[in-house]
């Protein structure tokens, strides 16, 4: 088979076709850069679990001078030391607590002006009125029932918070919104996939005459199907090539620059270029064999051989 | 070359066979015109030939081959050593007369210098030597079944199957037509031509087999075209 006949073939079938062409290289780029966001997405989910999970604990926040007057569970007024150090050391006294680490008001109120630095909330915020607290490691994170159980209602500590909680929260956000963008990229992949149907089935009626001869003087169905399959293949191509771009200018103004979210919430370790990069050939490699997968059993139906 | 044995075909929904009980012979080499009415079962015979249809019962044998036993992917391979001429020449428009048949050989992965030079000599050989450029468009109904011929035979087929090759044709462009089938057939082709033209069936003095409702009822050696409107 002579490759300069067969492109000259996929090149008159696509220009003749050029609206449905058109409509499957935008449904397979949009069904492509969900797909491949909704990959992404749960990959940046798992980062930040491996993360976070790591060093965010059990949280037993004490009280401190302002929560004395504010919080109930402060009635008794802020923590003494000797209330500290009996906490301390109970927890130390735990099976299941790894590690405590002890962060004064004054470290709290360091590390919040880190964070959020020069913003307008950070400067209304005085040492004082941040809390001292116990960061306790688990060994095992599940057993936080037991730590909130014994420390809950102790005089001087204000609450125990797991804060895999606040995560949770976020994580479950990611996870819908990754299970949104797959169940739009399905339906955009059933209307990517009717859509190449009928493009193959217009295409092989347009060119019924050319397939009818070729069948007549003994082209092999191989050779009749290959240009709609190519063509599909082709156009696939195209539109996945504009869902990694898609993916990567997604990275690039959601992390990077734009919304630069990398910059906004520099607790969150995002997922790196190499991310998405390792997605592209999985991409691609959909928009083209999906395509012409779809195309060939089009052609079962529609061309006969 | 062509074996019939008892062969019948029916098409799914139509109460009458197509073609009923036929039995025939046709040897390498051989002339032959096949004539009946229209709905007598001609194009059925001869899309048996080609395997465009499967025999509901009996045997057809072409080429030496069963075609009932001939799988999907060879039928291909088994076209190629057969030419078809239809009625209405069945050129592609965009295509000039030289790429037109040139495409003939190109679906079948001929190396381009092979079709280089078989296309200018099979145009001389049909009479349209130096209108390889043109556009089919641009001929006359005459010439563009000579390019039409020229394709079927560029591959130097064993068996020449024509589906009234005249059909859209005057009787003094036919005249050149049939001329040119005979020296195709000379050069040792089996010819096999649908027809209805009764000036050509006579003069040529060919076999004859006449298909009347499906059934064979002639199969006449140097025989005349028969019966009268």
């Amino acid at each position: 088979m002579r490759a300069q006949f067969v492109l000259s073939e996929i090149g008159v079938g696509l220009r003749r076709n050029l609206t449905m062409t058109f409509a499957v290289i935008v449904s397979v780029a949009l069904s492509l850069a969900l797909f491949g966001g909704a990959l992404l997405m749960s990959q940046q989910v798992n980062t930040m679990k491996d993360f976070w999970y790591d060093k965010v604990n059990v949280s037993i926040f004490l009280c401190n001078k302002n929560d004395a007057t504010i919080s109930r569970s402060c009635g008794k007024g802020a923590v003494t030391d000797q209330q500290k150090h009996q906490i301390e050391a109970d927890l130390k006294k735990m099976d299941i607590v790894e590690t405590v680490h002890h962060e004064t008001a004054e470290q709290a109120y360091k590390l919040y002006k880190k964070q959020y630095g020069d913003t307008d909330i950070a400067a209304t915020i005085t040492p004082d009125q941040m809390q001292e607290s116990f960061r306790v490691k688990l060994k095992d994170p599940e057993e936080y029932q037991v730590v909130a159980s014994a420390f809950a209602d102790r005089d001087g500590v204000q609450s125990v918070r797991d804060q895999r909680d606040i995560l949770e929260n976020l994580f479950s956000l990611m996870n819908g919104m990754r299970i949104a963008a797959l169940c739009v990229m399905g339906l955009m992949l059933v209307i990517a996939t009717m859509l190449i149907v009928n493009t193959v089935r217009v295409s092989a009626f347009s060119r019924r005459r050319e397939t009818g001869i070729m069948r007549l003087v003994g082209a092999s169905s191989f050779y009749i199907q290959m240009p709609f399959i190519m063509e599909a293949a082709f156009a696939g191509l195209l539109g996945s090539v504009v869902a990694c771009g898609f993916l990567l200018l997604g990275r690039y103004f959601l992390i990077d620059n734009g919304l630069a979210l990398a910059e906004k919430m520099q607790l969150v370790n995002f997922i790196g270029w190499d991310a998405v990069f390792t997605k592209l050939p999985l991409v691609l490699a959909i928009g083209l064999l999906m395509p012409a997968f779809a195309a060939f059993i089009a052609l079962r139906k529609y061309l006969k051989v | 070359m062509i074996r019939f044995d008892n062969v019948s075909k029916s098409y799914p929904k139509q109460n009458r066979p197509a073609l009923r009980d036929v039995s025939l012979d046709i040897e390498k080499g051989e002339f032959v015109f096949l004539v009946g009415s229209s709905g007598s079962g001609k194009s059925t015979f001869l899309r048996l030939i080609l395997r465009e249809e499967r025999a509901s019962t009996g045997l057809v044998h072409v080429l030496g081959k069963d075609l009932a036993r001939l799988s999907n992917w060879k039928v291909p391979h088994m076209r190629r050593q057969l030419g078809t001429v239809f009625q209405d020449f069945r050129l592609l428009p965009n295509k000039t007369v030289a790429e037109n048949v040139a495409f003939a050989q190109e679906v079948i992965g001929k190396p381009r210098g092979e079709i280089r030079k078989a296309v200018p000599q099979v145009l001389d050989l049909v009479g349209l030597g130096g209108k390889e450029g043109r556009m089919p468009g641009e001929l006359s109904g005459g010439e563009q079944q000579r390019v039409a011929i020229a394709r079927a035979f560029v591959n130097r087929p064993m068996l020449l199957i024509a589906d009234e090759p005249t059909g859209n044709l005057d009787p003094q462009t036919s005249v050149g037509i049939m001329k040119l089938l005979d020296r195709i057939n000379r050069t040792g082709t089996t010819v096999v031509m649908a027809t209805h033209d009764q000036n050509i069936v006579d003069q040529m003095r060919k076999r004859v087999i006449e298909l009347e409702q499906g059934r064979l009822v002639r199969d006449q050696a140097r025989g005349v075209y028969g019966y009268q409107h």
